[in-house]
């Protein structure tokens, strides 16, 4: 059972530079967790991405970073949460090479492979919350 | 947190200090531009020793770099990325395509060298 | 993680205020520091004779025990954990090469709890509304201690097992430098996710350290070449590339590189050479040294 350590860090993102806020307080949260040198660059990298979707396609947003504790193993917890547009098509969005944005999409493929576990949660008209999870190996 | 620039004879070599935001990597992209128009470079090096992270936008204005750079007739080398940036670039999907990358500096310079076929360091 | 309960004796109910429990824990915790050598000692005593700490002498066991034993009181004074858990890791830390385990960290944190327990049962004998009360105040702080101590201890176990495995992986995986701006790794064994990522990271900080322009992964070693271990050589040549490094992959037999590419596998950006002799080779003539023949003596049939 996944259960949060102590209270969260929320950044708010309502511009392109509240993604580099959100990377550096998600990188030192992962360090206290105590993850290595080459997670916290990974970790950083997920989050540059989902904040990154926020802003480019919902504007506004949301991102909440968790101390997280499964049994003995510790992790970090990312939410990305916004109340934009929505994602028309999770399943295709999941795909590599989808692209609407003339990039490479919301990379949330990508970003699944950098973190251990993803949820999408997306509502047309209502927003979407992405989820991420990285456990210490 | 403005790009600095160094002019070493026909190159051009960028020096990222710290962590960049988005505006900041679009303004490198027209300092680079006008700079290699007006002092008519052969090669620049943009050095991301120091970069965090690569994300897709920082790779995407790289790519867009090192085209418009091209058409200015400028060949262009990223030097520098770091192990676990490179780790999670390839993670993350990212990818340079055909904008050359070295080491680091001395690499990126021996590389320019030898596509600009112009011998010591750039002299003109 | 469950303590013994201590013994209640039957008592009225009486309303506690959250003042009158911190006057209470003030008392107690006077009362322990009054006493702290006898009751130290008897706690050591107990240690000795429960056979905990096999590890450490009696010199250490009491060394630590003054520590523990000022630092329990202090929680108890103050209810802030942060302290003792920092004291915890270090403790963790010291304790935990020597052999120490996690049920005999807990088992002495328990025989203070009851050690000091028995001694705030002697005083207050006289009086058990007073003792039900003091008893109140002590009972959930000593449990919390007892708790906060397990889990540090537990923690830093495991971040030491975590760090004596990375080092493991590690020596079982070398990066050889062979010669200048050259590295070769050879892979011997399974390749799960896990040693294939602990692989290329270690290799791409090779290629930092010494600055190569050329690295040869060799294969041979590797029972399955599947989908999976492609696509891991695949990250691990495009991040190379991407730190200025050419890649030359032997040991991938045709047959198998057949196979990879009808599955869909990239293999287009991979130089690919029979074996690793071919391998060092190619990399030498891609570096610009002139490749030395030997005359080699006839080979026994």
């Amino acid at each position: 059972m996944v259960t949060l350590v102590k209270s969260e860090v929320r950044v708010p993102i309502n511009s392109g530079a509240d993604i580099l806020t959100a990377r550096l307080a998600g990188r030192q949260l992962a360090s206290d967790v105590g993850f290595n040198n080459s997670d916290l660059t990974v970790i950083a990298t997920a989050i540059s991405e989902v904040a990154r979707n926020i802003v480019q396609y919902a504007r506004k947003g949301e991102i909440i970073l968790g101390v997280v504790q499964d049994g003995n193993k510790r992790g970090l917890r990312v939410e990305a949460r916004d109340d934009g547009p929505g994602i028309p098509n999770i399943e295709l969005a999941m795909q590599d090479g989808y692209s609407t944005g003339g990039g490479l999409g919301l990379g949330l493929p990508g970003t699944r492979r950098l973190m251990d576990e993803l949820q999408v949660d997306s509502k047309m008209g209502r927003g979407t919350t992405v989820v991420a999870t990285k456990w210490i190996r | 947190m403005r790009v600095p620039i160094l002019k070493q004879g026909g190159y051009l070599i960028a020096s990222i200090q710290s962590a960049l935001s988005d505006q900041d990597l679009l303004q490198l992209r027209d300092d680079l531009a006008e700079r290699a128009g007006r002092f008519r470079s052969r090669g620049i090096i943009i050095d991301v020793t120091v970069l965090d992270i690569m994300d897709s936008f920082a790779c995407r204005t790289l790519r867009s770099i090192a085209y418009i750079l091209r058409l200015r007739g400028a060949e262009t080398a990223i030097v520098g990325i770091q192990p676990e940036v490179a780790f999670a670039m390839v993670q993350l999907g990212l990818a340079l395509g055909e904008v050359q990358t070295a080491l680091d500096l001395e690499e990126g310079l021996a590389l320019l060298n030898q596509r600009t076929q112009l011998g010591n360091a750039g002299e003109k | 993680m469950e303590g013994r309960r201590m013994q209640r004796v039957p008592g009225a109910v009486m309303e506690v205020s959250a003042e009158s429990t911190a006057a209470l824990l003030r008392e107690l915790v006077a009362h322990l520091r009054e006493n702290r050598t006898q009751l130290r000692e008897e706690w050591v005593r107990r240690i000795a004779e429960s056979k905990l700490l096999a590890a450490m002498t009696r010199e250490e066991i009491f060394a630590e025990a003054t520590s523990v034993y000022d630092n329990y009181v202090a929680v108890l004074e103050s209810g802030s954990v942060e302290a003792l858990q920092a004291y915890a890791r270090d403790l963790s830390e010291r304790i935990i090469p020597r052999g120490v385990e996690t049920h005999e960290v807990v088992g002495i944190v328990l025989l203070l709890r009851d050690v000091l327990a028995r001694s705030l049962f002697k005083k207050y004998q006289s009086d058990f509304g007073l003792l039900n009360r003091v008893l109140d105040a002590y009972e959930p702080a000593a449990n919390r201690i007892a708790n906060t101590v397990a889990v540090s201890f537990v923690q830093e176990r495991e971040r030491i097992i975590r760090q004596q495995q990375e080092a493991i992986r590690e020596l079982s995986t070398p990066v050889l430098q062979v010669r200048e701006r050259l590295l070769i790794l050879p892979i011997i064994g399974v390749i799960d996710p896990q040693r294939a990522r602990q692989v290329t990271e270690q290799l791409l900080r090779g290629i930092r350290a010494n600055r190569a322009k050329v690295v040869v992964i060799d294969i041979t070693g590797v029972p399955a070449v599947d989908s999976t271990v492609a696509n891991h050589l695949v990250q691990t040549v495009d991040a190379s590339r991407l730190m200025g490094a050419t890649v030359i992959v032997t040991g991938l037999s045709s047959e198998i590189a057949q196979t990879l590419v009808t599955i869909g596998v990239d293999l287009s950006k991979m130089k690919t050479v029979g074996d690793l002799q071919g391998g060092i080779e190619e990399a030498e003539r891609l570096l610009g040294y002139k490749v030395m023949m030997e005359q080699t003596a006839d080979k026994l049939p």
